[in-house]
């Protein structure tokens, strides 16, 4: 039993905090998020440079072949920078669907590229009317000789305005929210038909309404099985929901040691506001919050690194907690440092944005807390 | 024991609804909602309530107020959030308005009232200052006296809509000597006075209606100090109790619980309306069983103050519940409007984007962090309570 990591998964961690912090301050970010692709291709060319684009895959495309893990490790410090390169987009959700479910050719030709940096990808699955159920879907995949015709509208895509190829998630049988008859298809982003609407969400990303309109895919283009998309996308979004609970782990683990500092520093009534007993015990219960956290967090990784049964009820747990104290312990952190703490030019706001849309990406916490009710209560 | 309404109360809500309904017209909502006709609409709305008579529904009736009683000022309020209206802008009407007739000077009630009732004058609050948020009697703005004037230096903060303001209400320093609270004097300052300057702040919803405003020795008539010189503090005392009391908000709450409850009925999740989740429902229903208590709290202090009472430290109880309900249920609109909560204002129509309430639930959310905050933060209304209610 350890929970140590790596002398490699440190390094890897070391490597990204330590970009981060030479390189990724507050203003830098702001500007970036302010820019037209709210994202900098370059610092994407420096994430290549630095191997990170291909810590999850396999050797054989060139890929570090690391493990959820060393994702996990990488995740986290990006939270701690509010890193905006679509990293969770192109790697671990364009990418992993290829990973896991890609051809033989479709893995050669863009893996490759992905590492590189000369590939941007979007996993284009929200609809308007889905809310959190992946197989809520309208798009539909009519077979035509060796290619299908894609009509409907995917929305709040993330990296959907600057990504070349897209995976689209498509009905190719059976009612709207029916398990079965789902394909993943990959479609270049400027294929003829598709129409790109782009705008800005509160944590700095560039999304975007993606419309398809008879647009032809050829049969080669399938990602996975045709029809049974959904295991594939279940894969992926595990994976991507761990991920994206270490970044919220950074993120909270940020706000704390700020909110911590300022309450030493902040001085009302002739004495600094952190030695008030009434705010000191509300530190003690976000650091305890954030303690939990983390633990969930390595609970589940192990879950899954082991093939451990009780992945399901773990990553829904992890949701639920990830939800929970991000909530309290960003609403703590903008509440005890005041007025400040209301300011956009501090950081702690955008800190709370991000966790918003964290927990709002693939399921809230009330969303995953009846799935994990469902799992284990359930007649 | 009897909160049930007389039919003359009945008509009198019949009276208000349909005020509301002819007069808060679409056209004054599009101008309301745009931040470039913002001022201009709120000042029209609130002439068209001067013209009725219902400006002022907190104000003693010799002074322009509607001398109507608790029961007719609940209504009042319960049919304006109903009717989505929102509250008149506070700082001239409900903060310096009744300092003014209370403690101030003949000559100053009849300079001021006139233009804080015809919202000829549009008032900001001059409170916190950088190093004096929650210890608001820790303040150093000084104001030195020179003859006939105090030439005030210093800086003001998290000042709402200075950069729209004709005046602004100041407590500033007299005396250094004594108890902190004891040298504190309040000034009423031209905002074109030379000296001043207003620098906007940003917050987190994206908008500018905070400020930084400092004064660099602003020269201010003797004649705007209110009541007497370094016994400010009592002044603001005072106002404090009443913005206390209307920023609890508990109609609004109600009527935003509501239209939260409608967003939801429209979402289907599975196959299945948001709404019918157990789980969704226990969210909604810890809200509106706080809500259903916190009216009655309120009518209690209404009912209280109308019969001769001053709001005390109940106005502390009403500020806190009345802050985390409004919170509560930002938050759960906030998971109503799901993944579209982050969305940004942008140029896409509602059709193209998908989705009609994100961005609005969003800015109401982020802005709503400061209601715990503001008016003297809820951990110092607990301070209040601890000390005034409790003798601790």
């Amino acid at each position: 039993m350890n929970f140590e990591f790596t002398e490699e998964q440190g390094m890897l961690r070391d490597s990204v905090a330590r970009y981060v912090q030479d390189s990724y301050d507050f203003d830098t970010r702001c500007k970036i998020a302010a820019s037209d692709e709210a994202m900098s291709r370059a610092n994407w060319q420096t994430f290549a440079e630095l191997g990170w684009l291909s810590v999850p895959f396999a050797e054989e495309h060139g890929g570090f072949g690391g493990s959820l893990v060393d994702t996990m490790v990488m995740m986290e410090e990006f939270g701690k920078g509010l890193v905006l390169e679509p990293y969770l987009a192109t790697v671990l959700l364009f990418g992993g669907l290829l990973q896991r479910g890609g051809t033989v050719e479709q893995q050669a030709e863009l893996i490759p590229r992905i590492i590189e940096g000369g590939c941007l990808g979007a996993f284009a699955y929200l609809e308007r009317q889905s809310r959190y159920e992946l197989t809520d879907i309208k798009t539909t995949a009519s077979a035509q000789g060796d290619s299908f015709v894609l009509n409907g509208e995917k929305v709040v895509v993330f990296n959907g305005a600057s990504a070349d190829q897209l995976i689209v998630s498509a009905r190719t049988r059976g009612e709207q929210s029916d398990s079965d008859g789902i394909t993943l298809l990959l479609v270049p982003a400027d294929a003829a038909g598709i129409e790109r609407s782009s705008y800005r969400l509160m944590d700095g990303q560039l999304v975007a309404n993606i419309v398809f309109k008879d647009v032809v895919v050829p049969v080669a283009n399938i990602v996975g099985e045709q029809h049974a998309g959904l295991e594939l996308m279940d894969a992926v979004v595990t994976a991507a929901n761990i991920a994206l609970a270490a970044e919220a782990l950074g993120i909270m683990g940020q706000l704390n040691a700020k909110t911590l500092e300022y309450t030493k520093t902040r001085k009302q009534f002739g004495v600094a506001i952190g030695s008030f007993q009434a705010l000191q015990h509300r530190m003690v219960d976000t650091f305890m919050a954030y303690e939990q956290t983390k633990s969930l967090l390595y609970r589940t990784v192990c879950e899954l690194d082991g093939g451990g049964e009780d992945v399901a009820a773990c990553v829904h747990a992890l949701k639920v907690l990830v939800d929970r104290n991000a909530k309290k312990i960003f609403g703590e952190a903008i509440q005890l440092h005041g007025g400040m703490g209301l300011t956009d030019e501090m950081d702690i706001g955008h800190y709370a944005k991000r966790l918003m849309m964290i927990n709002s990406t693939f399921g809230n916490g009330d969303y995953h807390q009846a799935q994990f009710n469902q799992l284990r209560y359930s007649a | 024991m009897d909160t049930s309404f007389a039919p003359e109360d009945i008509a009198f809500r019949d009276e208000v609804r349909a005020f509301f309904a002819e007069a808060y017209d679409a056209e004054l909502q599009a101008r309301l909602n745009n931040l470039e006709t913002f001022k201009d609409a709120v000042i029209d709305w609130q002439k068209r309530l001067y013209q009725q008579g219902w400006i002022a529904p907190g104000w003693p009736k010799e002074y322009g107020g509607t001398g109507w009683n608790a029961t007719q000022k609940f209504i009042y309020e319960t049919e304006r959030s109903a009717a989505g209206i929102r509250d008149v802008i506070p700082f001239g009407l409900n903060m310096v308005g009744p300092v003014i007739y209370a403690f101030g000077n003949d000559e100053q009630k009849q300079r001021f009232l006139p233009g804080i009732l015809q919202s000829d004058d549009w008032w900001c609050q001059g409170y916190s200052e950088p190093g004096a948020g929650s210890d608001l009697a820790s303040l150093k703005t000084r104001a030195v006296r020179e003859g006939d004037e105090y030439v005030v230096t210093g800086a003001k903060i998290w000042t709402s809509y200075a950069q729209y303001a004709d005046w602004i209400f100041c407590l500033v320093r007299t005396n250094s000597d004594g108890k902190k609270q004891e040298g504190i004097s309040f000034l009423l300052i031209d905002m074109k006075s030379p000296g001043i300057k207003v620098n906007p702040i940003v917050s987190i919803d994206n908008h500018h209606s905070l400020n930084e405003v400092a004064f660099d020795e602003v020269r201010v008539p003797v004649a705007n100090l209110i009541g007497e010189q370094d016994k400010g503090w009592t002044y603001a005392k005072a106002l404090l109790a009443h913005e206390r009391t209307a920023i609890a908000g508990v109609a609004d709450s109600k009527r935003n619980l509501a239209q939260t409850r409608e967003f939801a009925a429209r979402e289907v999740n599975g196959g299945k309306s948001l709404l019918s989740d157990p789980l969704f429902q226990k969210r909604l229903s810890d809200i509106e069983i706080e809500l259903m208590a916190l009216e009655y709290t309120e009518l209690r202090v209404l009912a209280s103050v109308a019969s001769g009472g001053a709001p005390g430290a109940e106005s502390s109880l009403l500020k806190i519940k009345g802050t985390e309900m409004q919170q509560a249920v930002q938050e759960v609109r906030m998971d109503v409007a799901a993944y579209y909560q982050g969305v940004l204002p942008n140029d896409l129509a509602p059709e193209q984007l998908g989705h009609d309430f994100g961005s609005q639930a969003r800015q109401s959310y982020m802005y709503g962090r400061a209601s715990t905050i503001y008016g003297g933060s809820n951990e110092v209304q607990k301070n209040i309570i601890a000390k005034a209610v409790l003798g601790l």
